[in-house]
């Protein structure tokens, strides 16, 4: 056979591997830039206004203006641990109640309306969470309860059904991975269908299930403006459901454009954008230590 | 109680739970939508925004989305089709590709405020653009490229096992078969990730406060140059897109009418994404069937 000649290959062989292998390397360089940039920026707070970590980390003094400004970030990292807890303790059973019930008790519906209807949860926009948060949730809470009406309540429950469909769906993909012949030697043991599901599907894909609860975790603590719009933004801690607080996000999103850049409140926000990056992170390494586990 | 007897009551709560999570979601949007069917109108749909007085429109905030949209696309599709080709068929198993699919994963993770104000650091301070629609869609291009390349690869690979070894044994090169005959047998696939992500990138607004900013300049609709600041087609503009047009109007809203045209532009928001859903079910049923010749 006639061997190709370089050129030839070139053109049909190595332009079109050249360009996957520049686009795949792309994405890396984009995540290390990413981390880069932020990490840089982050840092400040430390290395350049030598401001504590620990004081970072866990005072709650924050008067980023005053002449020695005071940056403990406390509160803002406790609202969003609270409520970002409290979304996937709403919406962890809804979501898994979901799951079952697509998957081994109405297949039909699960395909044919509940799928769908899961895929227009995520469509919907953050910002339209959080404006019907605010023109229907809030007012109620307010009538209910009393108070503002805007409150950690309000943002827990608007993030519930913002990660809803994340849970949903993994629990789901987890269900499907089940060989069914467990389901079918559990029936075939006498089983009823309720006690399949809780001794032999839910047990067999608890991994699945956890890997989607962390991902909704992990959602939540993301989320900024549909909680930045309900959640009230009080600079306090966490009083109770009803009274308002404030998240890392929240700040984020109001106070960056305030600040000059190089100042040390400016830093302060860069070290809790750096905060959040590594959060992610530690999402990321948790759900693949559930993964390895699931493996063995 | 027996057994069957929770089984009953555990069946008969499931379908409660289904049910409410169906009726939480007609109501949601049905709620948005009739509340917000006074400003369906061309008047608000294409009229300017007012700044101290009522009756205002969203005209170029609706335009802006669109236009950022379809700039943010031509970013991320070649070089997310390109990653999924390099993911699925070159990559070789070992520690490269590990790496570069937690890269990916981490990217996917990041919540997009962080990635908005990457985008305030790179595309905006550093380049001395100051607030562009090009530095928007750039950090829309990075929340979206993850997904992308993730929805290319599996389409890719499903799309190969078959036929693969077939091309190549007709003596064509790797690149010729994806490019000739996995590529095209992947696109109804592909094509529907695209639209499911343009309809999810239509609603963002945290990564576009700090990058395309919250103001829309004047706009002569005459002017079609790239680079000026007057061109709606302008890379170069700041420009605020109806998601941050929600979020600006209830944070500081000072117009009279603030909520009725958040409430409005909710539901035009709303309805965008049930119209990307359908297309993209729609043309994902379509090419099916002509390329599995139905």
């Amino acid at each position: 056979m006639e061997k190709r000649s370089f050129w030839r290959k070139f053109r049909t062989e190595y332009i079109g591997k050249g360009y996957a292998t520049f686009c795949g390397l792309l994405l890396v360089a984009l995540t290390l830039a990413i981390i880069f940039f932020v990490a840089s920026k982050g840092i400040r707070t430390f290395t350049h206004d030598h401001y504590s970590i620990v004081d970072f980390l866990f005072s709650s003094k924050w008067q980023p203006d005053a002449t020695k400004p005071l940056l403990g970030t406390a509160f803002f990292i406790v609202g969003s641990v609270i409520v970002s807890l409290g979304a996937v303790i709403i919406s962890a059973p809804i979501s898994i109640g979901l799951a079952i019930f697509m998957n081994l008790i109405s297949p039909k519906l699960g395909r044919k309306v509940l799928q769908p209807a899961l895929e227009l949860f995520v469509g919907i926009p953050s910002v339209v969470y959080g404006w019907v948060g605010v023109i229907v949730l809030v007012p109620f809470i307010k009538r209910c309860f009393g108070g503002m009406g805007f409150s950690l309540m309000a943002g827990m429950i608007v993030l519930s059904i913002m990660i809803l469909p994340t849970i949903a769906s993994l629990a789901s993909d987890a269900i499907k991975t089940i060989p069914h012949d467990y389901i079918e030697a559990s029936y075939g043991l006498g089983a009823t269908r309720w006690q399949t599901i809780y001794k032999v599907v839910v047990p067999a894909c608890k991994n699945g299930i956890l890997t989607g609860i962390v991902l909704g975790l992990a959602r939540a603590m993301g989320e900024a403006l549909a909680v930045q719009m309900v959640i009230g933004n009080s600079f306090k801690f966490v009083a109770g459901l009803t009274k308002p607080t404030i998240t890392l996000t929240s700040i984020l999103t109001m106070s960056m454009a305030n600040t000059a850049d190089g100042t040390p409140a400016n830093d302060a926000l860069w070290s809790l954008a750096l905060l959040l990056l590594l959060i992610s992170f530690m999402f990321i390494i948790i759900i693949r230590l559930i993964g390895r586990r699931g493996e063995r | 109680m027996n057994a069957k007897t929770w089984d009953k009551i555990a069946t008969v709560v499931l379908y409660i739970i289904s049910m409410l999570i169906v009726v939480l979601l007609v109501g949601f949007i049905g709620y948005i939508i009739y509340n917000g069917r006074d400003s369906l109108n061309l008047h608000f749909l294409t009229g300017d925004s007012l700044v101290d007085q009522a009756g205002g429109g969203i005209g170029p905030q609706l335009f802006n989305s669109f236009y950022m949209l379809f700039i943010s696309l031509i970013i991320t599709v070649p070089i997310g089709i390109g990653a999924g080709i390099y993911l699925s068929q070159y990559g070789k198993q070992g520690k490269i590709l590990d790496f570069i699919r937690l890269c990916i994963e981490t990217m996917a993770s990041l919540p997009s405020i962080v990635v908005g104000l990457f985008g305030l650091l790179v595309f905006v301070n550093m380049t001395h653009w100051q607030y562009t629609i090009l530095a928007g869609s750039l950090a829309i291009a990075v929340i979206n490229l993850p997904s992308m390349a993730r929805v290319s690869e599996n389409a890719i690979t499903a799309a190969s096992s078959k036929v693969k070894e077939a091309s190549l044994g007709l003596g064509s090169t790797e690149w010729q078969t994806i490019k000739k005959v996995i590529l095209p047998s992947a696109m109804p696939q592909i094509l529907t990730g695209i639209i499911l992500a343009a309809g999810r990138v239509f609603g963002e607004a945290a990564a576009l406060l700090y990058t395309s900013g919250m103001s829309t300049p004047a706009l002569n609709y005459n002017n079609i140059s790239l680079t000026n600041k007057m061109s709606p087609f302008s890379l170069f503009r700041p420009a605020e897109t109806l998601a941050v047009h929600i979020w600006k109007l209830n944070s500081e809203g000072m117009v009279p009418d603030a909520s009725k045209i958040a409430t409005g532009s909710s539901a035009v928001l709303v309805i965008m994404v049930l119209l990307f859903n359908f297309l993209a079910r729609f043309i994902g049923n379509k090419l099916y069937k002509a390329y599995s010749g139905k």
